[in-house]
């Protein structure tokens, strides 16, 4: 058995310990939010926060966060009201969404470090994450509009 | 000058919309539900005594917004209030559901919007009108005298009002009337606004669910080891191993494989590791990229069907200097975000599916083949798609998953692995294109001929009769805009069985580029401004024009430029819509590419929700991007040497440039989005790496290489 906290949640699983958190996320916890894209830590889409920190949890293996705070979409905020979710939503930016979970959080962890972050420092944090529909306009204008949220105290 | 077309002139002229299209909305009286308390019009629409209305979004969503789209035309239409409709997404049944211009219920080719608004239009207004008739019944008024606003029908003589759901009964029972008089433009609440996406709240939080995150009670999971060479086939495989695994629970051959179905999707990996199999590679091992290459090349010296043939080539190109050139692009692979996958769960007398497909219809019938069922006993679930880009029309992974339910007589789940992605695809054909051409005295084209040597993906797919010129691969060419008095079109159809699909603008993604990029080579040899050439021999084609003078005008064309900067266009018609675009570039000394700025314009006709028009130019233009930068499949021995993003590499965001989109609505009949976008962007970027360089990119992907000057 292995524990860990998920989204506040303290919850143990009986899985491999070199099974991927990926995959414990989404088929053992039934949280489908954080999706599969490569498996080897290129595109992002599996991005979860452990700790508060952004991690690829397609090659975390689950041992890893034993005792650790994992946080993924479905945990980002109660009400769907973080400020990026705001911003993502008032820019519009998904188009088929699939890598969004992960955009998100990927730009979360940014924004918590980077109170304003300037261009290079998006290029810089949300290089990781591929969006094959091609949102990464909308991504760094959403990035900015929710610096200007959370400074705003939203 | 550009000539935008002013809203009021477009209302002045009316919405054109296309002509002769089938109206699919009329529905034979069994087939309307008769479900009390519920006003069901057509298939489209129906409201019940709470007013709640309830549209059918026949369109799959991948991303290009139509469970946004679909509910605006047909809330417009029927006077509904938007944010209150419901939208559900259409279950597999062409008789009901079918593109009315294709005649199945698949998806591709831009169609959401082009192919439906008539159709929707039509419907909704057949339901306000009974909903009108209904109410003026009731009040013993003229039908005249009564209008519709927010869901309610009003007679403002009187200032009596009937909500819809007050008239459900009412209405039900009238005839449904088949030519019901539409909106005028100018009474449009919803279409031509932008209008923000209903799916957005989902895609945010996480909660929306596409095919890889279906769960059904008792559901198991499979993935699919597959013949790494196309074609082959298991020969034999021993599963000892494999079955040793806990969790695994099943092992059985798939017409694609082996599939090992498992406890969960990673034991189903590991299963798939510890499995031996034999395969029958087939003819295709024998393949590679040099040996295809060597094949167009010798086939590019033969001549070969002649698409279209204005004038005397051979004589116009016989008088003078001839200009000369071979354009050559590589095999792509979709890569979706979402990898490919579906649910089936097959049982002795239904079929219920759950897949993020563009081909509902092709689904059903593909399931009903296999399980031997009657179409009506496929229950098809269209979830929302981590992409489509055509490679969602494909029905290999449906086939997957309903022979592996069948065989193990369980609910399963099969993924794929972005490995078995990328090296399992359809793919945008390679192509070698030959090219010759004279100019008259004035320095403009007096002949020109283009042979395309590559294989027909329609022909491939038995959707094209072998030996007729396969219309996809010389969509763009054969119909290329500018005037030329002598000008031959050939293909070579080569077809060396490579799996060939239909990448988001399909035969126009690379016969842009390489119109495109000639004309360019040809304005340069005359000393003439790429914009003002093509200009010159846009005569006949005016929305061409249009759209060129645009995103030249918009984009400040002509202006200087620091050294190692330039400036690109091209214009290409696709799908029904107009579309041009201008890339500025930057070239280091080390031949480092940076597209700093795009300016997209589209001639669409009319843009139905302009914010979605923009998304779609925006994602095209990343989409053909990513290609001109890294695009390239390549073949050994009948497998592809591309495994997953590190050696498929798509664009990222730090190479993202500016792209400004500009909307011309014509007012013409609406024409395709989710494409058009594509084919412009790599010939604007290297005809803009050739004013930086005066270095002339023949072939894609760019190669640094090339652009070296230190």
């Amino acid at each position: 058995m292995i524990s860990f906290t998920v989204n506040g949640k303290q919850r143990q699983v009986d899985v491999p310990p070199e099974m991927p958190l990926l995959w414990v996320l989404r088929e053992s916890l039934n949280l489908t939010g954080t999706k599969y894209g490569c498996g080897i830590a290129v595109c992002g889409a599996c991005t979860v926060h452990v700790d508060g920190t952004a991690v690829r949890s397609c090659v975390s293996p689950v041992s890893a966060v034993a005792g650790r705070r994992v946080t993924t979409i479905e945990g980002l905020s109660a009400r769907g009201d973080h400020p990026v979710q705001r911003a993502w939503t008032e820019v519009d930016v998904p188009q088929c969404g699939y890598c969004q979970s992960g955009q998100i959080m990927s730009a979360a962890a940014l924004l918590a470090r980077k109170a304003a972050p300037t261009d290079a420092d998006i290029d810089d944090g949300m290089s990781g994450n591929i969006c094959r529909c091609g949102t990464y306009q909308r991504i760094r204008a959403a990035i900015h509009r929710a610096a200007a949220l959370k400074k705003a105290g939203a | 000058m550009t000539t935008l077309v002013s809203r009021r002139e477009i209302l002045k002229r009316g919405l054109a919309v296309g002509a002769g299209l089938t109206l699919g909305f009329t529905l034979p009286r069994r087939g309307r539900a008769q479900t009390p308390g519920v006003f069901t019009p057509n298939q489209w629409l129906r409201i019940d005594r709470d007013g709640v209305v309830t549209i059918t979004n026949s369109v799959p969503e991948m991303g290009q917004g139509s469970l946004t789209t679909t509910p605006m035309i047909i809330a417009d239409e029927l006077d509904a209030t938007l944010d209150s409709v419901k939208v559900e997404q259409a279950p597999a049944n062409p008789a009901l559901y079918k593109n009315p211009v294709t005649g199945s219920q698949s998806y591709g080719g831009s169609r959401g919007v082009r192919d439906h608004l008539e159709m929707w239009r039509k419907a909704a207004a057949s339901a306000r009108e009974m909903l009108k008739q209904a109410a003026a019944n009731e009040w013993g008024v003229p039908v005249e005298s009564v209008e519709t606003e927010d869901g309610a029908v009003i007679h403002r003589p009187t200032g009596r009002r009937f909500a819809y759901g007050q008239l459900v009964d009412k209405a039900q029972a009238l005839a449904v009337p088949q030519n019901p008089k539409l909106k005028t433009p100018d009474q449009f609440k919803y279409i031509g606004k932008a209008v923000k996406r209903r799916d957005t709240p989902d895609k945010v939080t996480g909660r929306g669910i596409y095919g890889i995150d279906v769960q059904v009670p008792g559901m198991l999971v499979g993935s699919v080891e597959r013949c790494p060479v196309f074609g082959g086939k298991v020969q034999s495989f021993d599963a000892t191993a494999t079955k040793a695994i806990k969790g695994v629970k099943d092992v059985v051959q798939v017409s694609n494989g082996v599939a090992v179905v498992a406890d969960n999707f990673w034991t189903a990996l590991q299963g798939r590791r510890a499995l031996k199999v034999t395969w029958d590679e087939g003819p295709i091992a024998q393949v590679s990229s040099a040996g295809i290459t060597r094949e167009y090349e010798a086939a590019a010296k033969q001549p070969g069907q002649v698409a279209r043939n204005d004038g005397d080539v051979d004589k116009a190109l016989a008088s003078g200097k001839v200009y000369e050139a071979v354009y050559q692009v590589p095999y792509l692979e979709h890569a979706c975000m979402e990898p490919m996958n579906a649910t089936a769960q097959v049982s002795r007398d239904s079929c219920v599916i759950w897949a993020p497909t563009q081909n509902p219809g092709g689904t059903q019938a593909t399931a009903a083949r296999i399980t031997g069922l009657p179409p009506e006993k496929v229950i098809v679930n269209t979830t929302l798609l981590g992409g489509g880009f055509g490679r969602r029309g494909e029905i290999d992974f449906i086939v997957d998953a309903v022979e592996t339910s069948k065989a193990v007589g369980a609910p399963v789940k099969v993924v794929w692995t972005r490995e078995d992605d990328i090296t399992h695809g359809f793919y945008r054909p390679a192509t070698y294109n030959v090219f010759h051409a004279a100019l008259d005295t004035n320095g403009m084209p007096s002949a020109w001929s283009t042979r395309v040597v590559g294989p027909g993906i329609l022909i491939q797919k038995g959707r094209a009769q072998a030996g007729t010129i396969d219309p996809a691969a010389v969509e763009a060419v054969r119909n290329m805009p500018y005037d030329i008095p002598n000008l031959r079109i050939e293909w070579n159809n080569k077809d060396l069985g490579i799996p060939l699909g239909f990448w988001r603008s399909v035969g126009p993604s690379q016969n842009g580029f390489i119109i495109e990029s000639f004309i360019d080579e040809l304005a340069h040899a005359a000393g003439k401004d790429p914009f003002e050439y093509r200009k010159a021999l846009l005569g006949k084609s005016p929305r061409h024009k249009a759209i060129l003078e645009l995103v030249a005008k918009r984009a400040n064309w002509g202006a200087a430029m620091p050294a190692g900067q330039g400036r690109g266009i091209a214009v290409v018609f696709s799908y029904g819509s107009y579309a041009a675009t201008v890339a500025e570039v930057s070239v280091a000394p080390d031949g480092a590419v940076k597209v700093n700025k795009l300016v997209c314009g589209i001639d669409a006709g009319i843009a139905v929700n302009p914010d979605a028009v923009r998304a779609q130019m925006e994602g095209g233009a990343v989409y053909a991007l990513t290609a001109a930068y890294y695009g390239q499949i390549t073949i050994d021995r009948g497998r592809v040497q591309q495994s997953n993003f590190h050696d498929y590499q798509m664009l990222r965001i730090n190479e993202m440039p500016v792209v400004d989109v500009q909307i011309l609505d014509s007012g013409e009949a609406p024409g395709g989005l989710g494409e058009p976008g594509v084919p412009t962007v790599a010939p604007a970027v290297t005809n803009a790496i050739f004013a930086a360089t005066g270095k002339r990119l023949r072939k894609l992907p760019i190669d640094r290489n090339e652009l070296k000057r230190a």
